[in-house]
């Protein structure tokens, strides 16, 4: 690891993050009924999925899991060049249902009005939560999330990079400096 | 890996990597096709014109489609509709399209390299929707997708493309292609129908379609131009049907589970029987299908390709 780098969270401080909000996701629905995670690509489908499973272990029922690729929905296509797509697949109807839309890091927030603008392009849920493993501050749109790992107070020159290992287990969270 | 290319003139200029980039954006893009609101916003506010110089209607719906899916304006001009029958040039109708300032033009045309002379000579995008005897690209990466969805791969498979090969864009188009993709094409059609020559880009040429078709996993059929060539270039129908038609025997001289294609409009009973058009191995209608998704796919790279380079 470069000396630029600190380690905000370890393996096991990621998965005692997302016991912790695997829990106040329960409690603030009162369980699972019309619940459904959806990982917003990629990086929060492989947290929603530990989230399915935590839930499942505490409930002892398993929750529809779907995942979401928002590169059709971004804003800066004429700046960026197009980016490699993902696939969204969510084999369920999202009419009537309660979804909580899981992402690694929380920044200005515009991935998430992407993602709020695809889900709705695919069904109407009855509302949408935002689960986020980091908050790293410096929103540029009124968005803000129900249920947060660790907050980090970064600059904006900063990075947070979540690293993932082969099996799509989060390893480790690290904040870059320029 | 991002996407070079401003211009889609044909497979000729695509690189193996640019093939599986855009079969790759097509398979993401296919889910939005079966959703209840076919629609996402990422080309707002771009504008695309089909300018077809030739009949049309599967080509021009598709990429019309395509571009509505992804929220751009579409505007359809035909040659027949045009100020071309009022004895405009291309050169001046490119003009005075580029003075509208489109973002991507989609061209068909019967001459032959039509779609360079315009891309050389308006600054924005130009695909190629099919040109003369040329290059018909789009149609050639909606095949590679049909293929290997059924397929799963496409490396090492056999092709077996029959019909008239001269004038067929839509067979150049998928030799450049499909050899690219390291599969193993043979051609076949009668000796009036087939480029001298044309083995060099890589076919096997045959004129017997059983040794064509035998232990194939792809049979692709093209349509025999009963209003042009057909005339001059062969006897009578019937007998191209008994020769170089495809029938349920000599389809099962292919792999059992080969596949059957045709790029439409079918002639029934002339290159392909009913029987095999619309039996369990006919893949047609999903090459309709992957069409869209194709076009969605060229539309999103070439319009953020064009930003990448500027």
């Amino acid at each position: 690891m470069a000396s630029n780098e600190t380690v905000i969270l370890d393996s096991a401080g990621i998965g005692r993050a997302l016991t912790r909000i695997a829990h106040e996701i329960l409690e603030r629905n009162k369980g699972t009924a019309g619940l459904v995670l959806i990982g917003i690509r990629s990086g929060g489908d492989h947290l929603a999925r530990i989230l399915g499973e935590r839930i499942a272990q505490i409930e002892g029922e398993k929750i529809p899991l779907g995942t979401i690729d928002i590169t059709m929905y971004r804003d800066d296509l004429g700046s960026r060049g197009s980016l490699p797509l993902g696939k969204t697949e969510i084999p369920f109807p999202l009419d009537g249902r309660k979804v909580v839309l899981v992402d690694d890091v929380l920044f200005t927030g515009r991935t998430i009005r992407a993602a709020m603008d695809a889900l709705v392009d695919i069904g109407r849920p009855k509302n949408i939560q935002l689960a986020t493993l980091i908050d790293r501050g410096h929103r540029e749109l009124p968005i803000r999330a129900d249920y947060v790992g660790r907050n980090v107070p970064t600059s904006r020159e900063e990075k947070i990079l979540v690293e993932f290992a082969g099996d799509n287990n989060p390893v480790e969270v690290r904040l870059v400096k320029p | 890996m991002s996407f070079r290319h401003k211009h889609i003139l044909g497979t000729e200029q695509l690189s193996k990597e640019d093939i599986e980039l855009i079969l790759d954006t097509a398979e993401s893009l296919r889910e939005i096709n079966s959703r209840e609101i076919k629609k996402v916003p990422t080309l707002r506010g771009k504008t695309i014109v089909n300018l077809f110089y030739e009949a049309s209607t599967r080509t021009r719906t598709s990429f019309e489609i395509a571009g509505k899916r992804l929220s751009a304006d579409t505007i359809n001009m035909t040659a027949s509709t045009s100020s071309v029958t009022k004895g405009e040039t291309l050169e001046d109708t490119a003009k005075n399209i580029q003075a509208m300032k489109p973002d991507i033009i989609v061209m068909r045309h019967s001459a032959s390299g039509a779609p360079h002379y315009l891309a050389e000579r308006i600054h924005c995008s130009v695909i190629n929707a099919g040109d003369g005897a040329h290059e018909h690209p789009s149609q050639a990466l909606l095949d590679l997708l049909t293929i290997r969805q059924h397929k799963g791969r496409l490396e090492g498979l056999t092709v077996a493309i029959v019909g008239d090969i001269t004038h067929s864009r839509v067979a150049r188009s998928d030799l450049y292609a499909m050899t690219k993709m390291g599969m193993k094409v043979r051609l076949c059609g009668p000796g009036t129908m087939m480029p001298p020559g044309i083995e060099r880009l890589g076919a096997e040429v045959f004129t017997d379609m059983d040794d064509a078709v035998r232990d194939a996993d792809v049979v692709m059929m093209l349509r025999i131009q009963l209003e042009r060539q057909g005339k001059t270039l062969l006897p009578t129908l019937r007998e191209y049907a008994r020769l170089y038609g495809l029938n349920p025997a000599r389809l099962a001289l292919a792999k059992p589970d080969a596949i059957v294609m045709h790029p439409g409009p079918l002639n029934r009973g002339v290159e392909i029987s009913s029987y095999v058009a619309d039996g369990k191995q006919s893949v047609i209608l999903d090459q309709v299908e992957n069409g869209v998704a194709i076009r969605m796919a060229l539309l999103y790279l070439v319009a953020g390709g064009e930003a990448s380079e500027s």
